[in-house]
C-alpha cells in the first residue's frame, strides 16, 4: 500500500508522520538517562559475577588458614594473593564479598517479588472494588505499617532460628507495604478512566480488566518500588545478619562480615570497610536504577 | 408493525440514589442523580438529552450501559428487563461512546489491539476475520488500515474519537449512547465527528441517546430533546418544536445561554442566577423554583405533575393540567 492511494481517500490530518513506537520511544529515553544507565551496568556487573561466582572467585570462600589471618588488602601493602586480603579466620576477603553478592541479591529479588506479588494484589483489588475490600486492605496496611519492621524480623528470627529461607520469608511478608500503597493509589487513578468503563460496557470480564487494562498501565509504579524494595531488603538483610541473626555464619554475608569486623575496626578499619562500602555501591546502584525507572516511565515526560 | 410499536429502549421511573457520607462519622446522605426518569426511544430515532452539568446525565448513560444498576424502576431493550439479559448479549445491543478520547483509549495498546477487544471478548471469529473486520470498520469511520499498528498517542483527537466510534460499532449494536462525543474536541474537528455520526446512524440504522450540554449540536442531530434538571426530565419534546417554542422556564433559559459567534452581544443573560442548587438537598416543591423567573407560591410547596399532551411531555406548575 502506497501513501498516495490511501491518503486520498482519508482524513487529512491523518498525514502527519506516524512518529516512533511507544516501544521506541521508551528506548530511546532509557539509554539517554544517565543515573539509570550507572545503576543499571553496575547492577548488572555484580549480577554476573554472583551467577558465575565459583568461576570468578579467587578462592573457596569457605577455606581457611589460620597461619595467613587478616592479611591487608593489596592498596595497603597486601599481596596479590589475596587481593582483598582475609578475615579473622584467614578466609579470602575478595572471594567471600563474590559469594555474598549471592545472597544479598538473592534476597534482594525473592524477598521483592513476594512482597511484590502480595502488595499488588491487596493494592489492585483495592482500589478496584473500593468499598469494604478498600476499607479492609486500609486496615491491613495501617497495621503493617504500626509495625517496626527490625524488630518483628528479629523477634521471628529469634524464635524461628536464623537461616536464609527465614530471612527471605520473613521480610516478603513484612516488605509489601509500599506496593500495596502505591498499587492501591496507581489502580484508584486507572480504574477511572473512561477505557475501563468501555471494557466493561463490552463486557469484558474483571480478570481481563484488571490484566490487560489496568495492569499494563500501573507496570511503571510497580517497576520503581520493586527497585526500591529490593534496595530495602537488603539493607535489612544486612542489617539482621549484622545482629547475628540474619544469615549464619560461615555463609558469606556482607553484613555478616562487617559484625565479625567490627572488633578489629579500630586496628584494621578495612575489613569494615570492604564489606560497606560495597553495600552502599549496590543499594547506591538499585536506587539510581528506580530513580531512573520512573523518570523514564513518568506520563509527564511524554511529548 | 410491532417492532416499531415496541421501544427499542425504554426507562420507566427509573431512579438512581447514592448515599454520599458526610465526614468520617457523618450519616450517610441519598443523593438521587436520576430521578423517576421515564423515555422511550423508537428504533432510528435520535433523542437529544441536555441539562447543565452534575443533572445526572452520565448516571443515566451509565445505568443504561448497566455499569450502574437503578436503585428502582426497569430498563427495557426491546421489551425486556435489562436484569433478565447477561451482560455480553446487553453489550451487543448497547455501546457507549465517551466524552474524551484521550481517556476513552487505553495508552498501552495499539489501534488494533483496542477495536478487536469486543471481538475477542465476545469470542467472534478468529485472528484471520477479526483482522478483516477491524480493516472493514476502520474504512467505515474514515481511518486508513495502517493505523492499526499505531497507538492512541500517536493520533490527533478526531482520529481518536473515530476510533472509540469503531470500536463501539464493530459488533454492531442497535443503540448507541454518546456522551458528549464532540465536546473534548476542537471545533474543526466536532463537525466532522458528527456527520460521520450522522451518515452511520442511516447506514446501519442505529438508535442514538445523545448526551450533550451543546445545543447546537443537539439541534443538528437530534429528532427528539429532553430537558434534564437535578435528575428529572422536566420537559420533552421534538427539537423542532422546543427550539420553536420552549415551554419549561428551564428549557428557555437553556435555549437563551447560547452564545452567538455575533461579536458585541456579550454573555446572554439567562435570568437563571448562578447558584446550581444542592442536589443532596434540594428545594422543596418544584425543583427548579429558586431560579425560576416565573415562579409561583405553589411551585415552592407542589411538585408539578407530568403532563403528556401532543407535544411531548412537560413538568411545570405553568402547564398544569
Amino acid at each position: 500500500m502506497t501513501l498516495a492511494t490511501s491518503a486520498n481517500s482519508v482524513d487529512p490530518l491523518l498525514q502527519d508522520i506516524i512518529g516512533p513506537t511507544p516501544g521506541q520511544q521508551l528506548r530511546r529515553r532509557f539509554f539517554g538517562h544517565r543515573g539509570l544507565m550507572i545503576g543499571a551496568s553496575v547492577l548488572g556487573l555484580l549480577l554476573v559475577i554472583a551467577v558465575l561466582a565459583p568461576v570468578v572467585a579467587p578462592h573457596d570462600p569457605y577455606a581457611q588458614d589460620l597461619m595467613a589471618r587478616m592479611k591487608p588488602p593489596v592498596f595497603l601493602g597486601g599481596t596479590w594473593e589475596n587481593i582483598l586480603g582475609t578475615d579473622h579466620l584467614g578466609r579470602d576477603y575478595l572471594s567471600r564479598l563474590i559469594y555474598g553478592a549471592r545472597v544479598s541479591l538473592l534476597i534482594g529479588f525473592v524477598a521483592a517479588l513476594i512482597s511484590g506479588t502480595i502488595g499488588t494484589a491487596m493494592g489492585v483489588a483495592a482500589g478496584y472494588f473500593g468499598g469494604r475490600v478498600d476499607m479492609v486492605v486500609t486496615f491491613l496496611i495501617n497495621v503493617r505499617l504500626a509495625m517496626p519492621v527490625v524488630l518483628v524480623a528479629l523477634a521471628v528470627v529469634a524464635i524461628l532460628g536464623g537461616s536464609l529461607q527465614v530471612v527471605i520469608g520473613v521480610l516478603g511478608l513484612l516488605l509489601w507495604d509500599r506496593f500495596a500503597v502505591v498499587m492501591r493509589a496507581s489502580t484508584l487513578q486507572v480504574r477511572g478512566r473512561e477505557y475501563v468503563a468501555a471494557a466493561q460496557a463490552i463486557g469484558a470480564s474483571t480478570p481481563r480488566i484488571l490484566l490487560s487494562e489496568i495492569m499494563p498501565n500501573i507496570m511503571n509504579n510497580l517497576i520503581v518500588v520493586i527497585t526500591l524494595e529490593m534496595a530495602h531488603a537488603i539493607l535489612l538483610e544486612a542489617t539482621l545478619s549484622f545482629l547475628g541473626l540474619g544469615v549464619q555464619p560461615p555463609t558469606p554475608s556482607w553484613g555478616l562480615m562487617v559484625s565479625e569486623g567490627k572488633n578489629m575496626m579500630l586496628f584494621e578499619p578495612w575489613l569494615v570497610l570492604i564489606p560497606g562500602t560495597v553495600l552502599f555501591v549496590v543499594v547506591l546502584a538499585i536506587n539510581l536504577m528506580g530513580d531512573g525507572l520512573r523518570d523514564v516511565t513518568a506520563p509527564e515526560n511524554r511529548s | 408493525m410491532s417492532q416499531l410499536d415496541t421501544p427499542v429502549l425504554e426507562l420507566r421511573n427509573v431512579t438512581k440514589t447514592y448515599s454520599v457520607k458526610q465526614g468520617l462519622f457523618g450519616k450517610p446522605k441519598p443523593l438521587t442523580a436520576v430521578n423517576d426518569v421515564s423515555i422511550k426511544l423508537a428504533r432510528g430515532e435520535v433523542l437529544g438529552l441536555v441539562g447543565e452539568s452534575g443533572c445526572g446525565k452520565s448516571t443515566l448513560a451509565k445505568i443504561l450501559l448497566g455499569l450502574e444498576a437503578p436503585s428502582s424502576g426497569q430498563v427495557l431493550v426491546d421489551g425486556q428487563a435489562l436484569g433478565g439479559q447477561d451482560r455480553l448479549a446487553l453489550a451487543r445491543r448497547i455501546q457507549p461512546i465517551f466524552q474524551d478520547p484521550y481517556s476513552s483509549l487505553n495508552p498501552r495498546k495499539n489501534i488494533y489491539d483496542i477495536i478487536a477487544l469486543p471481538l475477542r471478548v465476545h469470542s467472534i471469529g478468529n485472528e484471520v476475520s477479526r483482522q478483516k473486520s477491524v480493516r472493514e470498520i476502520l474504512d467505515i469511520v474514515g481511518l486508513p488500515a495502517r493505523v492499526m499498528n499505531s497507538y492512541p498517542s500517536q493520533m490527533s483527537g478526531g482520529q481518536r474519537q473515530r476510533v472509540a466510534i469503531a470500536r463501539a460499532l464493530i459488533m454492531k449494536p442497535e443503540i448507541v449512547i454518546c456522551d458528549e462525543p464532540t465536546s473534548a474536541l476542537d471545533v474543526s474537528v466536532q463537525s466532522q465527528i458528527l456527520n460521520l455520526l450522522n451518515e452511520l446512524r442511516q447506514e446501519f440504522g442505529l438508535t442514538y441517546l445523545f448526551i450533550s450540554h451543546n445545543l447546537a449540536v443537539i439541534e443538528h442531530l437530534a429528532t427528539r430533546v429532553a430537558v434534564m434538571y437535578l435528575g428529572r426530565i422536566v420537559e420533552e419534546a421534538s427539537v423542532e418544536s422546543l427550539f420553536d417554542a420552549a415551554r419549561h422556564p428551564y428549557s428557555d433559559a437553556l435555549l437563551k445561554s447560547v452564545l452567538t459567534p455575533e461579536p458585541g452581544l456579550g454573555i446572554p443573560d439567562t435570568h437563571l442566577g448562578m447558584t446550581y442548587p444542592n442536589p443532596i438537598a434540594p428545594p422543596d416543591g418544584c425543583h427548579f423554583h429558586p431560579r425560576c423567573p416565573s415562579a409561583m407560591d405553589l411551585c415552592k410547596s407542589q411538585r408539578p405533575t407530568p403532563l403528556f399532551d401532543a407535544a411531548g411531555r412537560i413538568e411545570c406548575h405553568l402547564f398544569s393540567p
